[in-house]
């Protein structure tokens, strides 16, 4: 129904940068450039510090100067309000980047006496536009005028005419709007902006406001449709850094120790994959916090930098724990390698946490993130919220190829209940770390649920936390069973006696063979002297007769001689 | 295309009742017309001799329209007597008019 945008195929719609962060990347490279834009929500939404800081930012980043005209705040009250987000205003006119313009419209001091148009609000926006050679428009909130006049004829059909006249002109415009009953704006300006409408909500959960983005339509253009968060904070509008909408981030190949080394066999002898996410869940003092101090720990031996989020103890608290374990986490933040963060969930909202982790993430650029524990999140969102705020965070440090080790709290021991906020699903590879009790004792077992990408053992292991660190330790498996702790203990000590034993019988058994081995020999000598002593005597009968014969032949050879020489 | 204050100088200050008017108008735009006949009938009927109208074409003089709030136009607006009075429209409605200035009986 509108007369506008005459959407020309094959030639893609150029964007205007809003500068807004977060922004930019939902809409796909900002708002329409050249048309006009519908910004509306309720009261207190952000609608005017939006649109203001379109404005300010086109001014100041990307050399758009820019008209402000406002319907409800004067200039000043402008420059005041947002004075606190660091936009010098006064100096922003001065320098020709922007005009503040308000228009102040009072019914009482109006009396309408026939035909009229809207003839000075052209003119008067004109000829501001012209003044610094804007680009970029901003109308807040332009319904005033429906209050100001009573003519809805008259201002409809301007109204359709200004919008007109502005794409004319060339200039992205932001129109906002307060919103109306079932409808996007109460005076149905929606009607006119047919381009893009950007809808601003603001909604308080469990007393945790969340403010909220929607984009309704973006003509001609693919862009988020899901409800973004945004927040307001001393550098204005963040919209948050957002599911991304497809699922493509790079992935390395790269493997990245856990600082167990038992626990990197388990993982194909490696440990995880660099920028994947590592979900540790357990019951309590089960170890989670060792095994990710650990993690870390490695990773700034590495001399890789590591973030730590903790959500349940103060930093100097881990460090002294984790001085029990051997580790000195102490250096590592000396070093500047390691940085914690830590904050009670309650702190604020989880748009809020999710954005200072954010920040904190950009500013320090680890190549390990930890979140410690994110059970505790729960206190301030539902789990769907966590999820999708946890499943946002995973977007992220994947794109950034981070590796994210998150610990939980299983409030349940049995396996199928576990309650890790439904993440499971969302992270690459999860350890469960709990209680095995027997013989009136407690010890841990750890086994890897999952690990997606690599062989890993199916096994459970014991944990052990000792003070030279952590350890894994190969379940006993006795004749009843899995054994753990003094059980496996006590059966290890009756294997060891068991071998004493068996060494003792196996040495007297050889010192038998040993005897009998003499006797036998000491027989074998005898027979053999025996033989020596046949065979002597034999040949001693012999050479008689050898002798006994050469002495007859010589005789008879004496005797012949002596007859025949006589 | 301003027109010169048509000043009558019939007691300016006697009874205060003296008109100041500003009529600002778009060029010779249909309504800007309509606007300024229809002033100049009311003021030659109701306030012979006693009124200074200034038209003023905002055409000519853009910045104007920030400093007077222009929003909608025609618009006289009605300085003297107090209190200011703005009337929109292109003054069709004697009327509406003659309230406006205060000349409704």
């Amino acid at each position: 129904m509108s007369l506008e945008s005459a959407n020309k195929p094959l030639k893609s719609l150029s964007k205007s940068l809003t500068g807004i962060r977060g922004l930019d990347e939902i809409t796909g490279g900002g708002l329409p450039k050249g048309r006009p834009t519908l910004v509306c929500g309720s009261a207190g939404s952000g609608k005017t510090l939006f649109s203001l800081e379109f404005v300010v930012r086109g001014a100041l980043e990307f050399n758009e100067p820019g008209v402000f005209m406002a319907f409800e705040e004067k200039a000043e009250e402008l420059s005041i309000n947002v004075a606190s987000l660091g936009f010098d205003l006064d100096q922003l006119q001065k320098d020709k980047l922007i005009k503040l313009d308000h228009v102040h419209i009072e019914r009482s001091e109006i009396e309408e006496t026939g035909e009229y148009d809207l003839d000075g609000l052209f003119i008067r926006l004109g000829y501001a536009i012209d003044s610094i050679g804007a680009k970029r428009v901003v109308l807040d909130t332009i319904e005033n005028l429906f209050s100001g006049l009573t003519n809805q004829g008259i201002l409809r059909a301007e109204l359709r005419r200004l919008f007109e006249w502005l794409k004319e002109k060339k200039v992205t415009t932001i129109i906002t709007g307060e919103r109306g009953d079932g409808t996007l704006t109460r005076n149905g300006l929606e009607e006119y902006v047919s381009d893009c409408v950007i809808l601003l909500d603001h909604r308080v959960n469990n007393q945790i406001s969340t403010r909220l983005l929607r984009i309704v339509k973006y003509r001609g253009s693919m862009h988020g449709t899901n409800e973004y968060p945004f927040l307001i904070n001393e550098e204005g509008i963040s919209v948050m850094p957002v599911t991304s909408l497809t699922l493509d981030h790079p992935v390395s190949s790269e493997r990245v120790p856990t600082g167990i080394p038992a626990l990197d066999k388990m993982l194909d002898g490696r440990g995880f994959f660099r920028g994947g996410s590592i979900l540790v869940s357990g019951t309590a003092g089960t170890g989670k916090t060792s095994i990710a101090a650990t993690f870390a720990n490695e990773a700034c031996r590495r001399k890789e930098r590591c973030l730590y989020f903790a959500f349940e103890e103060s930093p100097q608290q881990i460090i002294r724990n984790m001085l029990s374990i051997g580790l000195e986490l102490q250096e590592h933040i000396d070093e500047g390698l390691l940085k914690f963060h830590a904050s009670r969930p309650t702190l604020n909202g989880l748009e809020m946490h999710l954005v200072a982790i954010h920040k904190q993430i950009k500013d320090f650029k680890p190549s390990v993130v930890v979140l410690d524990p994110i059970t505790n999140l729960i206190t301030v969102g539902s789990v769907s919220d966590v999820k999708s705020m946890l499943m946002r965070l995973i977007d992220f440090l994947q794109s950034e190829q981070i590796t994210v080790m998150f610990t939980a709290l299983a409030l349940n021991s049995i396996i199928n209940e576990q309650t890790d906020e439904g993440v499971s699903s969302l992270v690459d590879a999860w350890l469960l770390v709990r209680d095995i009790e027997s013989n009136g004792e407690r010890n841990r077992g750890m086994y890897v649920m999952k690990s997606r990408g690599m062989k890993h053992s199916n096994q459970v292991r014991e944990f052990m936390i000792t003070n030279k660190g952590l350890e894994l330790v190969d379940v006993f498996l006795g004749p009843e069973g899995v054994l753990t702790g003094s059980a496996r203990e006590a059966q290890k000590l009756q294997q060891d006696t068991g071998n004493v034993l068996r060494e003792h019988a196996v040495s007297r058994k050889d010192r038998e063979i040993e005897r009998k081995r003499l006797v036998l020999e000491a027989k074998i000598a005898g027979l053999k002297e025996d033989f020596e002593s046949m065979q002597e005597e034999l040949n001693k009968t012999y050479i008689e007769d050898e002798l006994r014969k050469e002495v007859l032949e010589k005789n008879r050879e004496q005797i012949t001689r002596s007859r025949h020489n006589e | 295309m301003s027109e010169p204050s048509l000043q009558e100088d019939v007691d300016p200050d006697g009874e205060g009742q003296h008109y100041v008017l500003h009529l600002f108008v778009t060029g010779a735009s249909l309504n800007s017309t309509r606007a300024i006949t229809n002033i100049k009938h009311i003021c030659e009927q109701y306030l012979p001799g006693n009124y200074s109208l200034e038209i003023i074409d905002v055409y000519q003089q853009k910045a104007l329209a920030e400093q007077e709030q222009l929003i909608a136009l025609p618009l006289l607006i009605k300085r003297f007597p107090l209190p200011e009075r703005r009337l929109i429209g292109d003054l069709s409605d004697t009327g509406k008019v003659l309230n406006g200035l205060g000349l409704s009986r």
